[in-house]
């Protein structure tokens, strides 16, 4: 090896010698600040994405909400169809940011990322509590460019509506990224993950009562409706929104009827329990499927 | 076999014997259901050393390679990494360990910067050394003046610099590059063992590779040749090659029937007609062309010597070539021309 070309390497200097510590709960919460982070960087520095999954919100909110409007006028007692289905598009918009959120951990596997992450001296529940609360917090960022919007559907800006707005946007984004990252967990291949999302997402948005008031459905809408955990999403953001309302009681009574189980009205609190719960579930699943992995 | 290896290392001063071995492998096994993909495969790596895994694809490598950083667990066996066990103390060894995977590992996203405070993070490196460690490792392999670009505008040669600072910037003490110049350029191959070779100098490092590039595995201070899940050979390059012995001598000449004659006769050795050439083998070739010259009696038109490669070497152990000879380009003998008229002054 006589014709080996000098290396281009930096003149040696005093050797930069770090240490890995042993592993302690600082380090967990470092790991999950830095998984989170990258999501937040991965979503500023893609902007394609941030335009691309608000269209979907948008049409619904302003092409489904103007176009039915007319046929509706009779039997929304003067609201406008667009504030009624704000609510839901609150909801949907911060649904689908948080499934690609959960997607990229299918592109992460793909394109061999997911693995420097899992080779890492830290819990695997580290990675995936991370990578929900990034998603969550990303999603969270969509819904309030949505709720930006709550002026041109006639949704005052006021702080409290806002304020829960915010939190029940926060609940529900971290309850999809988990069942995102759930999923995501069993799936290798980016369309099959699609087709699974769509498949599971679609329905349950239309089922949840994002476009319609929940009293008085076919029997068998009633009984998806309530299994739906989207459902219990939207009806307190409705309840919310609707509180802050100027409607007359009737128009409230027709539009906001809220979820009831066996005529037993659900309240508002507990259906962000239902949330949190069902998040916190799917978190622990995706935590122990990862565990179980390699 | 291999602990007969291990000491002639240590006895040509390769390994540092004062400090305890930085892997020691013990009867390591891994099935995948029926395949056997390990069967049972004993080696030492000494502090300091960087020690090649050589074999053609599906050799049990990269399973070995794993088994060693703790992502597949063995079947059977034990194996111990900077002082650890690879299965009780998991988290141990990954913490004194980095990895350069067969495959990219980096996020295109970000930056190369992002990337490397990304590991550090995970790691848990001191943040306060955090952005020196990043620059000297960014350095070390040349990528300092990229650092803010996002990953997926390099080049393959740069994305594997990169892990390879990557991989270093929690100061490991044992380095497993699984194939680290798979599919790049000749010339980016060399560049990345000059690293790889510089490293060694400056970070007191252990370096564990695999490769099936025959003529990559001479960069190793000591190669294990493997084939079928076993170890078949484990030494330093140029002991295995000197195992093999004879240097290949070819000359073509006025008259071959006379040629072979005389070369029994006067040297006792015993050549063939082979392609065309009159071939033998014998020790130190070169140091016999002066006398074959002086002594054979028949004129001779040219002469080759080639020295064993880490082919023959793997040819003598498996009685097969490796089986991706044409992908690794490995197999270009190291030929050394003569010409008669010039009087042989082709020596290197």
């Amino acid at each position: 090896m006589s014709t080996t070309v000098a290396p281009e390497v930096a003149a040696p200097r005093e050797v930069v010698r770090v240490r890995v510590p042993e592993r302690s709960l600082a380090s967990e919460l470092r790991a999950i600040r830095i998984v989170w982070k990258r999501e937040l960087i991965r979503y500023r520095s893609d902007r394609i994405r941030i335009v691309t999954t608000l269209v979907q919100p948008l049409l619904f909110l302003f092409v489904l909400g103007s176009g039915l409007q007319s046929l509706s006028a009779a039997s929304t007692h003067g609201v406008n169809l667009k504030t009624f289905i704000f609510p839901g598009i609150l909801c949907i918009s911060v649904m689908f940011t948080a499934m690609f959120s959960a997607a990229s951990i299918v592109w992460d596997r793909e394109f061999g990322f997911l693995r420097e992450m899992m080779v890492a001296p830290v819990r695997r529940s580290s990675i995936v509590i991370g990578k929900c609360l990034g998603g969550a917090t990303v999603a969270s960022f969509q819904g309030v460019i949505v709720l930006c919007l709550a002026g041109a559907v006639h949704v005052p800006y006021a702080p409290t509506l806002i304020l829960g707005v915010l939190v029940l946007q926060v609940l529900l984004a971290f309850a999809i990224t988990a069942f995102g990252v759930m999923v995501a967990a069993r799936i290798s291949q980016m369309q099959s993950f699609m087709g699974v999302m769509q498949m599971v997402v679609m329905p349950m948005f239309f089922i949840s009562g994002a476009l319609f008031p929940v009293s008085g459905l076919p029997g068998w809408l009633a009984v998806l409706n309530r299994i739906d955990p989207l459902t219990y999403a939207v009806d307190p953001m409705r309840r919310l929104v609707f509180s802050h309302l100027h409607i007359s009681p009737l128009a409230k009574r027709v539009l906001d009827p809220g979820v009831t189980w066996w005529g037993w009205h659900v309240p508002g609190v507990l259906e962000a329990g239902i949330i949190v719960a069902l998040g916190l579930v799917m978190l622990g699943v995706a935590i122990w499927e990862f565990s179980a992995t390699e | 076999m291999s602990d007969d290896a291990t000491t002639t290392a240590s006895a040509d001063g390769r390994g540092t014997s004062e400090l305890p071995p930085a892997i020691v492998v013990r009867h390591l096994e891994k099935s995948f259901g029926e395949v056997q993909a390990v069967r049972g495969v004993d080696f030492e790596v000494q502090t300091g050393e960087v020690f090649g895994f050589l074999g053609p694809n599906g050799a049990g490598k990269t399973t070995t390679i794993n088994m060693c950083c703790t992502l597949v667990s063995p079947s059977g066996g034990t194996a111990t990494v900077a002082g650890h066990d690879v299965v009780r103390e998991r988290d141990d060894v990954r913490r004194n360990i980095g990895l350069v995977f067969q495959e990219t590992t980096l996020d295109g996203y970000l930056t190369a910067a992002q990337n490397l405070r990304l590991h550090a993070e995970l790691y848990g490196v001191q943040s306060s050394l955090v952005a020196a460690r990043m620059q000297q490792v960014m350095e070390m392999v040349g990528l300092w003046e990229r650092k803010d670009s996002p990953v997926r505008t390099f080049s393959g040669g740069m994305k594997r610099r990169l892990e390879i600072a990557r991989g270093l910037m929690h100061s490991p003490r044992v380095l497993f590059l699984d194939e680290p110049t798979i599919g790049l350029d000749p010339q980016t191959r060399r560049s990345i063992w000059n690293y790889i070779r510089t490293l060694k100098e400056s970070e007191e490092i252990t370096i564990f590779m695999t490769t099936h590039y025959m003529d990559e595995a001479e960069w190793c201070d000591r190669i294990a040749i493997m084939d079928q899940g076993v170890i078949v050979a484990l030494d330093s390059p140029e002991a295995l090659k000197a195992q093999v012995g004879a240097d290949r001598i070819r000359i073509e000449t006025e008259n071959d029937e006379a040629a072979i004659a005389s070369l029994r006769e006067r040297f006792a050795i015993d050549a063939v007609i082979s392609e065309g050439a009159v071939t033998f083998g014998i020790p130190s070739g070169e140091e016999f062309v002066p006398r074959l010259f002086a002594e054979l009696g028949v004129p001779i038109r040219s002469v080759s010597v080639s020295r064993p490669t880490l082919d023959d070497v793997f040819m003598s152990y498996t009685g097969s070539s490796i089986r991706d000879v044409e992908e690794s380009g490995g197999s270009e003998r190291n030929k050394i021309m003569m010409q008669v008229m010039s009087g042989g002054g082709g020596r290197r």
